[in-house]
């Protein structure tokens, strides 16, 4: 069963319609890529899913949206619980303004689970050995996160959902910071996190979401043109837009 | 032509920048050669912590401990009531309020930056003072309890717009972050947002602070000016600034009480600086 999957989903900001009745199915422990021109909404439709949109004025969103079967998009959603489930990655690594160590327990700390200390330092230990980052960072865990360098930023992001025990991985272009061999270090990580939750990635690097997606959907003008395996996509695409892209006519 | 033009602009410039400079180091100096001088007639330990504030008995008895404390008790009490209601002010204007509300509020606070200390001192006089009295039944209402009031409010436009500008500049992702861990809005702003933006939000209570301890019309007007080491908050005191105000005027040129005054003079400049140092140490501290 897909574990998120959207039907006739429209959104407008004020009168500006983003996204157009999007219907799409992700796939657990799969990577899911969404490719498309800047402004295509394809950022838009990922913060549909943890309903990160609420927080800008004016927002409209109709059709619906399944996480595990359940509709989000209703007022009685539980937001608490959709986020600790529905992880995001940001753009730019976003670690708070706190010790490494807090930054990984933060959610543990908000959700009120845990909160014996020796749970807590195994939790921080296993996040951080799941992003590879534990041998680097165990002697320095009660230093601020903001001293770490971009890429072992963006993986203490990772490590702080990993923590959660989210189940679904949002990433935003989580690597357009980073250089590429950092890049292709995150990426290696992705594959090796598929296993264990669904992860969808929006980029506008055409290569990126060829090497590391397993499903690839093709945005233009907050319309889902094309929606398959990343394979078929990138080597025999049906829609003629989807062909122009890839084979860098425009975007 | 139009080198020279620039040339005499630029001179203008660097002469107003010194000239700043220039009088501040000559009120400096003028304050320390008069002020210093106490210290021939009662040294400075006996000056600091002398218990009995007599000028102009004889011999004149010089010490100003009732004066610092008295300073001290009403900005404590001021920073006690401002400090909570303007942190919290800045919160809810920062984070909570709808936008015509936060207008509202800003230019609420703003107003109350306006007021002349005066009025405020006037005011607090005809309402606040017969309420004190009343409410805990004192001979009167004129207390470190009303000054530390009244001086609240005096602090609280400073604190809340300095605290709401730290908390509107900390990154949107920061907030973004806890929110998509489903940290609920207030978790977000107690473990977020409070942290990252604690050294401007300590630099406005500093700076809160300063004002406080500086001001004088109002505590002259309604703390009583007795001084006397205080008892408790519901007790006449009189203040350092107060003290400089209301003497000063009937103090011989020259004379001990005349030098004492130019001492405490020197007191409050040190208490105001290291004030704003640290307030400047935290603010830089977040850059």
């Amino acid at each position: 069963m897909a574990k998120i999957s959207t039907e006739k989903l429209n959104l407008w900001y004020g009168n500006f319609q983003a996204l157009l009745d999007v219907n799409a199915s992700f796939e657990p422990n799969r990577i899911t890529a969404i490719i498309g021109p800047s402004g295509c909404g394809k950022s838009t439709m990922l913060r549909v899913f943890n309903r990160m949109n609420d927080l800008i004025e004016n927002v409209k969103t109709t059709g619906k949206v399944l996480v595990d079967g359940i509709d989000i998009l209703g007022l009685d959603a539980d937001l608490v619980k959709l986020r600790k489930e529905v992880g995001m990655v940001f753009q730019r690594p976003n670690p708070f303004p706190l010790s490494i160590y807090e930054n990984i327990v933060f959610g543990e700390r908000v959700h009120a689970e845990n909160i014996r200390r020796d749970k807590l330092d195994e939790t921080v230990e296993m996040s951080l050995k799941s992003v590879l980052l534990w041998d680097e960072l165990k002697d320095r865990l009660k230093e601020s996160a903001l001293r770490l360098s971009l890429e072992q930023k963006q993986r203490l992001c990772i490590a702080r959902l990993i923590a959660v025990k989210s189940d679904v991985l949002l990433m935003d272009e989580p690597c357009s910071t980073l250089d590429p061999q950092a890049t292709a270090r995150i990426e290696e990580l992705m594959r090796e996190l598929k296993n264990s939750y669904t992860i969808i990635i929006v980029t506008h690097n055409m290569q990126q979401a060829a090497r590391v997606s397993d499903d690839t959907g093709f945005m233009l003008l907050g319309e889902l043109v094309e929606f398959g395996k990343t394979q078929e996509i990138f080597t025999a695409p049906k829609d003629k837009r989807t062909e122009d892209y890839i084979t860098g006519r425009y975007g | 032509m139009r080198k020279f033009k620039e040339f005499i602009i630029e001179k203008l410039i660097l002469v107003c920048g010194i000239a700043s400079i220039f009088f501040v180091v000559l009120i400096f100096l003028f304050l320390l050669k008069e002020g210093l001088a106490v210290f021939n007639i009662v040294g400075p330990f006996n000056f600091l912590f002398g218990k009995s504030w007599y000028p102009i008995s004889d011999p004149p008895q010089l010490g100003i401990l009732p004066l610092i404390l008295g300073s001290l008790l009403v900005t404590l009490g001021a920073a006690i009531i401002s400090i909570p209601i303007g942190v919290g002010c800045a919160i809810y204007i920062a984070e909570v309020a709808p936008l015509k509300i936060k207008e509202i509020l800003k230019a609420g606070i703003e107003l109350l930056a306006a007021i002349p200390s005066v009025v405020l001192g006037f005011i607090g006089m005809v309402t606040l003072v017969p309420i004190v009295k009343n409410v805990f039944h004192l001979p009167t209402g004129l207390t470190a309890l009303s000054g530390s009031i009244m001086l609240a409010f005096m602090a609280m436009p400073t604190i809340v717009s300095i605290a709401e500008d730290a908390l509107y500049s900390i990154p949107k992702t920061y907030k973004e972050g806890a929110l998509a861990l489903g940290a609920t809005h207030w978790q977000t702003i107690w473990r977020v947002m409070l942290p990252a933006a604690s050294s401007g939000i300590l630099a406005a209570i500093m700076l809160g602070i300063g004002r406080v301890i500086g001001e004088t019309m109002a505590v002259m007007m309604i703390t009583g000016n007795a001084a006397v080491i205080p008892n408790s908050i519901l007790a006449p005191v009189r203040t350092l600034t107060a003290t400089i105000a209301a003497e000063m005027g009937e103090a011989v040129v020259g004379s001990e009480h005349y030098f004492a005054l130019f001492a405490i003079g020197i007191v409050l400049f040190v208490i105001s600086f290291a004030i704003n140092v640290t307030a400047d140490l935290f603010l830089h501290k977040k850059q």
